[in-house]
């Protein structure tokens, strides 16, 4: 059992975070934010000719042919950066939609509950979303659209089941924002000083830090363990612990950041509202317990 | 990254599987919590039996990797846990094989190995607890003995020890961390009195020590003297590195029987209790996963388990309480019976977050020692 990276798996995650580092850096996420619902197809093509979408296509088809585990890693990197999109809905259609697997072609989804990201400026759109509604996005960086006759309470109807895939990396891009969150308040928290000393030395902000440490990297043997395994159970599980990491991650990354942290120029407001969009992307958190509940008494009888 | 265990594990795991149906029938029932010299033969006899049966090295000499699955499938078969061989066998063992000289190993591991002899953990003093460098039992040199006076508090399993792992002060006048020495002591030496504690359990799980003018040879000290603190934190690194592991499987195995009653009794048809049970399946199943990321972090770096171990406890040690605390909600009004299952253990449970280091301390120890932000003072 070698339940860490490889050596190709740390230099794959390192060669992502210095394409977006050097694309998708501090300049042009403030950029993106002024013009929102604009969607840079030059950088889409780009990720396209890096392999970002085709990381799971058989190098037959042109892909990279590598597997879960790496797109987990390309996605977490993708969380970290806040980089904007329908990033998993066009990863899931390279197989199948022409284009989407070099970045040619920008592909958005119906997800479960009835939304869709970025509705105006894909080109393919997977679903029925007849009669779609644009909605006032809470995320500046996610224009939404709802799709009328989805229920309103997804769990409560025979809401058909999200691609585990979609779930998995979705749970990898909370697990990059949680990742960033704790480094974030961290490293506030060592600079920043108040009453004489760095505000880290003040246990009530270093035990705040602590925590987003301990959900963070629970999250992240969570994440990794269901992308090895692909087991629907596992996946589940990531999803829960990333959502969690991630949601409370940032607003705890908020309070050590006080006043700054409220403000519309530093970026963790962006972590928590992608955040919150993505907790209801392919499905609600409720169908995940209820399988995991349900999960406890399989063969039990 | 991968979850695949080698064919040699394989075969570990499958030779020990059988030979676990083989032995579990022939052991005597286990007695009850308050029986302590029969909770001590049972213990003993349950490790003599692996002993024989070549497990009984497996603690520490083993690969981290077959630790864990020992652990798993030990519990998964219902075996005793270690019980009272747990200071011997997951941290004064480790830490003699990793510290002591040849002659120190000779003396004191074969015993431990082979379920003779029984040791405690005399670190806490009644001035010193989360403050462990304050402790203040004084050892005097005297030829080759130190004569050690003091006393100290929260000692499990001292009613039954025949050794102590003791920290006592060598020199008075150096910085607290720099005075302390790391002993062997025989529990047999004139001059100890051990005075039992009942716990909130009902149980005399620990007890309070008092040493007066007590002999320990110069010999039974374990690394330098005053360079005692540094191998407290290779004791305190196993303790809370690899002491919980077979605990998590024996929580999942819980959490479906939780799942099996609430079925039962109807509770089953409530949503929010079901989203609460499903929601604890995904907290074991991710700290499982935990436990597996740091015995392949452990498995890299020789064995000794990092400040991972700190990460662990700490999410570990609440997510059980939790567990309990869905047990009662499980039983209702008969949560208030302690013949039902689990509320003992329900009680047992809220020690977590204080024995081996309270939660604030390992909070403190993930802020400063993996975060770098700075010490309080
Ligand atoms: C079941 C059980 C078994 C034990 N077995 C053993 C044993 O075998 N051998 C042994 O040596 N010890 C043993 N202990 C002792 C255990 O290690 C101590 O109880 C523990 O370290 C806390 O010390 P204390 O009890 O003195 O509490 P204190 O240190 O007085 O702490 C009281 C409260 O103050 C908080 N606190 C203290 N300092 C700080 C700080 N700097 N920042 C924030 N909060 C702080 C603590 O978190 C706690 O909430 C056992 C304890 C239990 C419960």
């Amino acid at each position: 059992m070698r339940f860490q990276l490889t050596e190709d798996q740390r230099a794959l995650r390192s060669g992502v975070r210095e394409l977006l580092a050097r694309r998708f850096g501090p300049e042009q996420l403030r950029a993106a934010v002024e013009a929102p619902g604009r969607l840079q197809k030059g950088l889409w093509r780009e990720l396209g000719e890096a392999g970002f979408f085709a990381l799971r296509l058989p190098e037959s088809q042109g892909g990279v042919g590598l597997g879960l585990p790496e797109a987990v890693l390309a996605f977490e990197e993708a969380g970290r950066a806040l980089l904007p999109g329908p990033l998993v809905a066009t990863h899931l259609a390279a197989a199948e939609v022409p284009g989407a697997a070099t970045g040619e072609t920008v592909v958005t989804d119906v997800g479960g509950c009835g939304l869709v990201e970025w509705l105006s400026a894909a080109d393919v759109v997977r679903g029925d979303d007849g009669g779609a509604v644009p909605l006032r996005s809470v995320d500046p960086l996610t224009p939404l659209h709802r799709v009328p006759g989805t229920p309103s309470s997804p769990w409560a109807a025979e809401a058909p089941g999200a691609d585990p895939a979609a779930v998995l990396l979705t749970a990898a891009e909370q697990l990059g924002s949680a990742t960033r969150a704790c480094e974030l308040a961290a490293q506030h928290a060592r600079t920043r000083e108040q009453f004489g000393r760095p505000i880290g030395a003040f246990q009530a902000v270093k035990h705040l830090c602590a925590e987003m440490l301990v959900r963070t990297e629970t999250a992240r043997a969570a994440v990794y363990a269901a992308a090895v395994t692909a087991d629907p159970a596992d996946i589940d599980t990531a999803r829960l612990l990333a959502d969690d990491a991630a949601v409370r991650g940032a607003r705890d990354c908020l309070q050590v950041h006080g006043g700054m942290g409220f403000t519309w120029e530093f970026e963790v407001h962006l972590h928590l509202k992608r955040a919150w969009v993505r907790t209801h992307r392919t499905s609600d958190a409720t169908e995940s317990e209820e399988r995991l509940a349900a999960e406890l008494l399989a063969g039990s009888g | 990254m991968d979850l695949a265990y080698t064919p040699d594990e394989e075969e570990f795991r499958a030779r020990l599987r059988e030979w676990l149906a083989k032995a579990l029938p022939t052991l005597p029932p286990k007695p009850s919590p308050e029986d302590w010299p029969g909770r001590r033969a049972h213990d003993l006899g349950w490790q003599r039996m692996l002993h024989d049966a070549g497990y009984g090295d497996v603690h520490w000499d083993a690969s981290p990797t077959l630790r864990l699955i020992f652990l798993e499938e030990t519990e998964k078969a219902g075996a005793p846990y270690v019980g009272a061989g747990f200071v011997g066998l997951l941290h004064a063992g480790p830490t003699i094989a990793a510290e002591g000289t040849d002659e120190q190993r000779a003396r004191w591991l074969p015993p431990i190995l082979r379920g003779e002899e029984v040791w405690c953990q005399g670190f806490s003093e009644p001035d010193a607890g989360s403050d462990l460098a304050a402790l203040r039992t004084r050892a005097r040199r005297d030829g080759d003995d130190y004569v050690v006076s003091g006393s100290k508090i929260w000692t499990s399993h001292a009613e039954v020890a025949d050794w102590c792992e003791l920290l006592v002060r060598t020199d008075p006048d150096a910085p607290k961390h720099r005075g302390i020495s790391w002993l062997a002591m025989p529990m047999d030496a004139p001059g100890i009195t051990v005075r039992p504690l009942k716990t909130l359990a009902g149980t005399t799980e620990f007890a309070e020590m008092f040493l007066d003018e007590v002999r320990v040879p110069v010999a039974n000290r374990v690394g330098e003297e005053n360079d005692g603190w540094r191998v407290t934190m290779v004791t305190l690194s196993f303790e809370r590195g690899t002491a919980f592991v077979g605990e998590v499987v024996a929580c999942r195995r819980v959490l479906r029987e939780l799942a099996a009653e609430a079925r039962g009794n109807g509770r089953w048809d409530d949503p929010v209790l079901r989203r609460r049970l499903g929601r604890l399946n995904a907290e074991f199943r991710a700290l499982w996963r935990l436990t597996q990321w740091n015995v392949s972090e452990a498995e890299a770096a020789d064995g000794i388990p990092g400040v991972g171990g700190s990460v662990f406890k700490l999410r570990y040690s609440h997510a059980r309480q939790e567990l309990f605390d869905a047990a009662a909600e499980v039983l209702g009004p008969a949560s208030l019976d302690l013949d039902r299952p689990w509320m003992s253990d329900r009680l047992s449970s809220l020690s977590y977050t204080i024995a081996a280091g309270t939660s604030q301390i390992q909070r403190n120890i993930v802020g400063e020692r993996i975060l770098g932000l700075p010490k309080e003072r």
